[in-house]
């Protein structure tokens, strides 16, 4: 069976800092994979790059085993056209750490967005689907307020929302809690934890270890644009190989 | 924690008044409220008695034939000058923030020129451009042309003077434009590009919506100052509200009553403008309290 995410050997340079040193990640169907690891460590760019947001300058990403933002032809990887590459994200949902809600839309509007104008669905069928997911993420009485009158941890919920309109393959979260009020974290983290036991596959960048223990199938730790270790969370949480990964987590709890 | 300070504390002074309170006195905001109606009063006054405002001659040619014509031509170029402005003004701010450095430096080069040199310079400019360009020739670049037409039949002065002011107009709605879209989080486009909606829907759907509320108390301020600045035009005799105005003085001597009705006219149209822009800002508020 192929990997849901592979991830071979990706490099990515921000001018002359080496962000990504050499990075290779397989997740399956259905896993959740939690990214820790110490602010500058690479793992929103990791993220970045496996919805293109980022272009890698070497090495590969492939969802389902498709290539992603470029195509092979003998030895050469040839860049997907912009029309290409919006296909392939609309099979990869993204939750931003600030949330990016369109403000000038309702919450109705920002979660029909994206299936209405990239999948090109009907009306009809995207109505039925955003009250559907309003009401998985407990915000089927807010369809018609706009973003600002919303909580964060409310704005949050729709944007997860907004992420799983396309009904995508895999859902990365980018520091989905960060940004929230410490009494908001929880009522984001339940439907994290809801999605993760419907089966979604799922990378979360996190310091939430409480989630990670509960919810991660695997969790990753990065230090230096390269991954130390990865392995089920009692491992890498309880029993880390790394004298790094260890101080990175003492400090963490 | 000493809020319960605030509470009434219960069977505590519950009979005793609180203490009045007296505000601040304002003596010099009373003289000066004061002074201001003197002046107020004064300036009304003498509208309403010097008889040298001519209120009557105001009056009679407020609504003649001829300044109507003239408002409808000041409308039009204004009108011109705003379409095709900001249409060619969005299009070179997209260029000025476009990847491509030629396309940049050509939007930038033409701010620079559009902007520097002045506007009744330009109009001449055009208005002329026969001197320079007898014939315009349609045809393959560098190849054979298939018609051409003679430059004054093509521009005549109402073109020249649309062509110029929105080509002027042009170079300041590129900034104001730019402006507006680098005033948009960048979490916005990024957030549309990682749901895939497409380039152009990204642009008219999210980008420009939010760019808009910088960008319309300005352009508020350009379209505004676009009516009046139609008034230059009146160096090409074209009959728009100044000079037509000045035509009518010219023959009956009334300087004071037809700039006043020029004056009148003008404060119509910016009033109705600034109206207008009143509840455009509010649609593209909406969302934001």
């Amino acid at each position: 069976m192929t990997a849901m995410v592979e991830l071979r050997d990706v490099h990515k340079h921000f001018g002359p800092l080496h962000v990504l040193r050499g990075v290779s990640l397989s997740v399956r169907q259905g896993e959740v994979a939690v990214i820790l690891g110490p602010s500058g460590s690479g793992k929103s760019t990791l993220l970045r790059t496996i919805n293109h947001l980022e272009k890698v300058e070497s090495g590969t990403v492939e969802i389902e085993g498709e290539l992603l933002g470029y195509r092979r032809s003998g030895d050469r990887l040839h860049e997907l056209h912009e029309r290409e590459i919006l296909r392939q994200r609309t099979r990869i949902g993204f939750v931003f750490q600030n949330f990016n809600l369109f403000p000038h839309l309702t919450v109705r509007q920002n979660v029909a967005e994206a299936p209405l104008s990239a999948q090109k669905r009907s009306r009809a069928e995207v109505g039925i689907l955003v009250t559907r997911l309003l009401d998985r993420v407990g915000l089927a009485d807010k369809a018609d307020a706009y973003p600002r009158t919303l909580s964060g941890g409310q704005q949050q919920r729709v944007a997860i929302a907004r992420a799983l309109a396309l009904e995508p393959k895999v859902v990365l979260f980018d520091e989905p809690t960060s940004a929230l009020d410490p009494e908001l974290v929880g009522e984001v983290l339940e439907v994290m934890k809801d999605l993760a036991r419907t089966g979604t596959t799922m990378l979360v960048v996190t310091h939430e270890i409480g989630f990670a223990r509960e919810v991660a199938d695997t969790v990753v730790f990065m230090d230096a644009g390269r991954i130390l270790e990865q392995g089920p969370p009692s491992q890498i949480l309880d029993d880390p190989l790394h004298e790094r990964t260890r101080a990175f987590i003492g400090k963490v709890l | 924690m000493t809020l319960s300070g605030t509470r009434t504390a219960p069977g505590v002074q519950r009979d005793e008044l609180p203490p009045k309170v007296v505000p601040t006195r304002h003596p010099l905001r009373w003289a000066s409220t004061a002074l201001v109606l003197l002046l107020l009063a004064m300036a009304a006054n003498s509208l309403a008695t010097n008889p040298a405002w001519d209120w009557g001659i105001v009056g009679q040619y407020l609504f003649a034939p001829s300044v109507l014509r003239a408002v409808g031509l000041t409308l039009e170029l204004t009108g011109f000058g705003i379409v095709l402005g900001f249409a060619l003004g969005t299009v070179l701010a997209l260029m000025r923030l476009s990847p491509n450095r030629l396309l940049s430096s050509v939007a930038w080069g033409y701010v620079w020129l559009f902007r520097s040199v002045p506007l009744i310079l330009q109009l001449l400019f055009w208005y002329n451009l026969a001197l320079l360009y007898p014939r315009l020739s349609f045809g393959v670049p560098f190849g054979p042309g298939f018609f051409a037409v003679g430059t004054m039949d093509l521009i005549g002065p109402l073109t020249a003077a649309a062509l110029g002011l929105a080509l002027h107009q042009a170079a300041y709605a590129a900034e104001i434009v730019r402006g507006g879209l680098l005033s948009v989080d960048p979490g916005q486009r990024q957030a549309a590009a990682a749901l895939g909606i497409p380039r152009v829907r990204r642009l008219f759907r999210i980008i420009l919506p939010q760019a808009m509320r910088t960008i319309v108390p300005n352009a508020g301020n350009e379209i505004i100052g676009l009516v009046k600045g139609t008034s230059v035009v009146y160096i090409m005799a074209l009959p728009e509200l100044f000079y037509q105005v000045q035509v009518i003085y010219m023959r009956n001597g009334r300087v004071m009553a037809l700039l006043l009705v020029a004056a009148v006219w003008y404060l119509v149209l910016t009033t109705v403008l600034s109206v207008v822009q009143y509840y455009v800002e509010r649609h593209y508020g909406r969302g934001r309290s």
